[in-house]
């Protein structure tokens, strides 16, 4: 068996582009290295589609990242996932930082960002009445939006999975080789072949293609840590709130989530370690900081939790997309940093019009379907709805996480899935629960239990998120 | 020789000392009750804890079955006591107050379960 | 659409005795509604020992107290309903509930007691950096896995919080195999009962660290360790003090939250301190039919007072709705004076005609106080206390005559002066 296509990483460009293979008449293999898709950067980021004026014109970042904030909308509606068109502002501080916001104006309307706007302190409070009284006034860019990003990667998954894609998990590369045509992708005994690979391993992309040879990947791996507060404190702003940008990045940022609480972050660090996703004591206290000079009344009193997400930066600043000059059915899909999430859904069609260009003669999947029904969410049904739902299903009816009002019946279907979930956090990133005030305290061993009666599992072999992160050792008795 | 006690009888946990000649109570001084003085003698002499676990259920709802001892036992006999718990098993339907062991290490208390299953 | 007299949510010891007693004075019409397969609440979980020592004068465990009141309510007309999750209660007193074999439950209540209970404090709120690996939970989770379903949740243990959960689990880990490393407490004194302290830490060598958190998690997928500091006055870590301690479980012990998400969608004032209802002396919210009691009014040490409590809740509701409650009541706010946190019931009818207990808690540790009852600046009691801790919950009687002789202008004051 050898596949056309192996994508390498099952994070949202990876799951992306999968989805974007099955539109065509190809064996497809998604790969993940871990026991869930968007484990790396694509769970824990800012979860912002951007408008798309950071970038330098003529960058692959500014041409994909407006090309992506245009897609986002329609995709995210196809796929059922959760999208609010909430705009984003740049707030100024002083006169000299609106000199950048008005420079962020130009480079915009460069790279051809619809609907921008400057603001000035009136306008900006009017709409955004708990900013601080020290700021001078705004970039309003309205195309922004705000998306949950491991949502997207599980529709995705999901949706290339029912079209065809093969999904893969707990397959870490250990080697990769090239010959007569064909990739050996081996992670120990195990070999996957396909005649094309994409690398969308992340902050390990630099490693896979050094697999093949190809050097030319730097990668520095930058760590980025979170608060997210209280839904309470869900509506502090509406819009995205960011302060102007330095060379580390797009500053410390307030924003409400898709799902009603609040976000802020992210530091920058540059740091050694691609794995180490704890946070630090001083990055907290760093988004604390600077968080309270956009919005006073923010308090990480409110926090439910706090999280580090890393992100691989390009020493050449751009995305990598393209064939390697090693090996030319190894596709890069690397570096992808801010404004990596919004770009997705663009780099995935640029990166597979590439690869059919490269094989020639391929026919469309005629029974492709890019629409992901939406899953019952008990939360959002009518009371009617959910009369119905429990009617259909008694499993519907019993609330298992109290704080998000997550029923029975929806964490049985995201382990039911395509790709579904295995572990706890797998559970939590599909349904929520786990992810409200309470944290999991008491949801946390009912959802252990679910997992093993539908995985056919005892306790003890339940994961929080795959490998060896157990909850229970073994019998008390 | 003097020994400083905690009093658990209470909340108020009192600094007690006692003061001993060999293993024999001469004086319990700093109890603000009766009670404490009754707790420093018997800590001194016999020290006691109520112990309470759980024994394997064989085809109940829950594995395990919550039990005590139904009165203290000695206090450096409580692991040995489990090691026996531990090893223990009942058979469903289980009673509250049913007795699981008896007489638990010779100790006169029995193990009983604290819960139906 | 269903039709009860009174409704209760919840249906652990304060929603039980709540129950009970408004059936015993006369309601007939009553359901209680329980989110988990049995009644019992949270006492299903609690194997100790030690439960009931005030209220039925012997030493039951969790389980042997719940099923006292189990018993009792399965003698009576109650209905129950587990498995059974309240999703709102609005202004109307209607509440809506689920279930898997009646669906969604509409039910219009002439009066609701709330004992939803409280959750505990997880790690989020604390702000301890480092990994998100597996092994970090509640030590109420921690418990439940070893009590009831009979898993080791950690051999390698260190608790955060020495409140008398933390304690409890200190013992029972250890009990059952596990090596508890220490149990770290912020404060300069422990939340807990001291005669937990001897019994479930002294007792098997487990030291206490007092002014010492952790400050972070280290390992990747299981928790293979943690920092631990001492904190200064202002509970700041002193970076010359950090220690790593290997371990695979940090349990968090960290408080308890009383769970009025209900509570507050129905507009119920909520105490800033409690962070449960404002009540009255019955335990009436200032939602008029609405009572609330047990850990979701504030939380308690002892579940024997709980029962009391609830008992309060239940009389107060039966008189809303047979009729027999005070339609013209005159409130006087209870004031918290020096070295008093909070007072519940945070207002009291002068009209009622029987002596009422005040429940309080100090802020800090006293030696040799007096707590001071003070009513229109007329000293009523002066109780010298040999010790108050701010894990122990005290309390102070105001007389029946006292009150009898208030105004609506009246003060009632609680305070301790050293």
């Amino acid at each position: 068996m050898c596949y056309d296509v192996a994508v390498i990483g099952a994070g949202v460009i990876g799951a992306l582009t999968a989805r974007e293979l099955s539109k065509y008449n190809l064996k497809t293999v998604l790969i993940e290295a871990t026991n869930d898709v968007a484990m790396g950067a694509s769970k824990a980021n800012s979860g912002i589609v951007h408008a798309g004026f950071d970038a330098k014109p003529g960058t692959l970042k500014a041409q994909l990242n407006v090309k992506g904030c245009a897609m986002m909308e329609g995709l995210c509606k196809k796929l059922s996932v959760p999208y609010k068109k909430n705009g984003s502002l740049v707030v100024a501080f002083s006169e000299d930082e609106m000199h950048t916001i008005k420079e962020l104006y130009d480079r915009g309307i460069a790279n051809g960002v619809p609907d921008l706007y400057i603001l000035n302190k009136e306008e900006l409070k009017s709409i955004e009445p708990n900013l601080s009284d020290e700021v001078y006034g705004a970039l309003d860019a309205r195309s922004a939006g705000i998306v949950c990003p491991y949502e997207l990667t599980i529709a995705a998954t999901e949706n290339a999975v029912v079209n065809g894609v093969e999904f893969v998990r707990n397959f870490k590369v250990s080697s990769l080789e090239f010959n007569d045509g064909v990739f050996e992708i081996r992670c120990g005994d195990n070999i996957i072949n396909a005649k094309y690979v994409v690398n969308a391993a992340g902050a390990h992309s630099d490693e896979i293609s050094q697999m093949i040879g190809d050097n030319s990947v730097e990668l520095i791996i930058r760590r980025g840590e979170y608060f997210i507060l209280d839904k309470a404190v869900g509506n502090t702003v509406s819009h995205t709130i960011f302060q102007c940008p330095t060379k580390m990045g797009k500053g410390i940022l307030v924003s409400p989530t898709v799902d009603g609480n609040l976000l802020i972050g992210p530091t920058a660090d540059d740091i050694d370690d691609k794995e180490n996703t704890a946070t630090t004591a001083e990055g907290l206290a760093n988004i604390k900081k600077y968080a309270v000079k956009s919005c006073p009344s923010v308090s990480t009193r409110n926090a439910i939790t706090s999280f580090t997400g890393l992100r691989a930066h390009p020493v050449n600043d751009d995305f990598i997309l393209g064939p390697s000059k090693i090996c030319d059915h190894f596709i890069h899909a690397s570096g992808i940093e801010s404004p990596g999430l919004t770009s997705a859904p663009a780099i995935a069609q640029y990166l597979v019009d590439m690869i059919i260009d490269s094989i020639g003669d391929v026919k469309t999947n005629d029974s492709f379907d890019g629409s992901r029904e939406d899953v019952f969410r008990f939360r959002h049904a009518t009371d009617e709805e959910r009369a119905e739902a429990i009617a259909k299903n008694p499993a519907y009816g019993r609330i298992v996480c109290r704080c998000e009002t997550i029923t029975e019946g929806e964490i049985i279907d995201a382990i039911k899935a395509p790709a579904g979930a295995r572990d706890v956090d797998g559970v939590k990133r599909r349904t929520r629960a786990g992810m409200g005030r309470c944290q999991g305290g008491f949801c946390g061993s009912k959802v252990v239990e679910i997992l093993a009666r539908e995985l056919g599992m005892n306790l003890n072999d339940i994961t929080k998120f795959g490998s060896d992160s157990k909850i229970l050792f073994e019998n008390t008795k | 020789m003097k020994r400083e006690l905690t009093c658990v009888a209470c909340p108020l946990g009192c600094t007690i000392t006692v003061e001993l000649n060999e293993n024999e109570v001469i004086s319990v001084t700093g109890n603000t009750c009766k009670r404490g003085e009754a707790y420093a003698k018997t800590e001194i002499t016999n020290p006691t804890r109520s112990l309470t676990s759980t024994v394997k259920v064989n085809g109940g709802i829950l594995p395990v079955v919550p039990v005590k001892s139904d009165k203290p036992v000695p206090k450096d006999k409580m692991f040995e006591c489990m090691k026996i718990i531990n090893s223990a098993s009942v058979d469903a339907p289980v009673k509250i107050g049913q007795v699981i062991i008896e007489n638990i290490l010779d100790t006169g208390a029995d193990i009983v379960a604290t819960n139906i299953d | 659409m269903l039709n009860y007299d009174l409704v209760v949510v919840g249906g652990g010891p304060a929603g039980m005795a709540a129950a009970l007693k408004a059936n015993e004075c006369g309601v007939k019409n009553i359901i209680v509604l329980e989110r988990a397969e049995t009644l019992g609440g949270i006492l299903e979980q609690c194997i100790h020992t030690g439960f009931g020592l005030h209220y039925f004068g012997e030493e039951l465990s969790g389980p042997e107290y719940a099923a006292k009141f189990i018993e009792q309510v399965e003698k009576t007309d109650i209905v129950v309903k587990t498995d059974t999750m309240v999703l709102d209660i609005n202004d109307e007193n209607v509440v809506t509930a689920v279930n898997k074999e009646d669906g969604l439950l509409k039910i219009q209540a002439k009066a609701i007691v709330l004992a939803m209970g409280c959750r505990e404090r997880p790690r989020g709120a604390l702000e301890i950096s480092g990994t998100r690996a597996s092994g970090i939970m509640t030590a109420g989770t921690a418990q439940k896995y070893v009590n009831l379903d009979g898993f080791m949740p950690g051999k390698k243990v260190v608790i955060l919080g020495s409140g008398d959960i933390g304690l409890i689990m200190a013992r029972r880990m250890t009990l059952e195999g596990a090596e508890v490393k220490v149990v770290c407490e912020l404060m300069p004194y422990s939340g807990g009962l001291t005669r937990n302290i001897v019994q479930c830490l002294d007792d098997f060598g487990i030291p206490l660290r007092l002014s010492t958190t952790v400050v972070e998690t280290h390992g990747k997928d299981r928790l293979e360790g943690v920092t631990i500091a001492q904190v200064d006055e202002k509970l700041q870590p002193i970076e010359s003090t950090k220690e790593y301690i290997e371990c695979d479980t940090l349990m968090l012990s960290v408080g308890l939250i009383p769970e009025n998400e209900l509570t507050k969608n129905v507009g119920i004032g909520i105490d800033r301190i409690t962070n449960g209802a404002v009540v009255d002396e019955m335990r009436q919210t200032d939602h008029p039919g609405i009572f609330a009691c047990g850990n979701v009014l504030h939380v308690h040490d002892l579940v024997d007072y709980v029962t009391l409590e609830a008992q309060l809740a239940g009389k107060g509701a039966a008189d809303y709705i047979l009729g027999n409650a005070d339609n013209a009541p005159v409130y006087v706010n209870t004031t918290t004076g020096n070295g008093v946190r909070y007072l519940v019931p945070q207002r009291v009818n002068i009209n009622n005609k029987d002596d009422v207990k005040l429940y309080f808690r100090v802020g800090q540790i006293y030696k040799n106080a007096k707590v001071v009852l003070e009513c229109d600046g007329k000293i009523i009691s002066s109780k010298k206390k040999v010790k108050l801790a701010p894990g122990e919950m005290e309390n102070v009687v105001v007389p029946a005559d006292v009150l009898a002789s208030m105004t609506s202008d009246s003060s009632i004051v609680v305070r301790v002066e050293e």
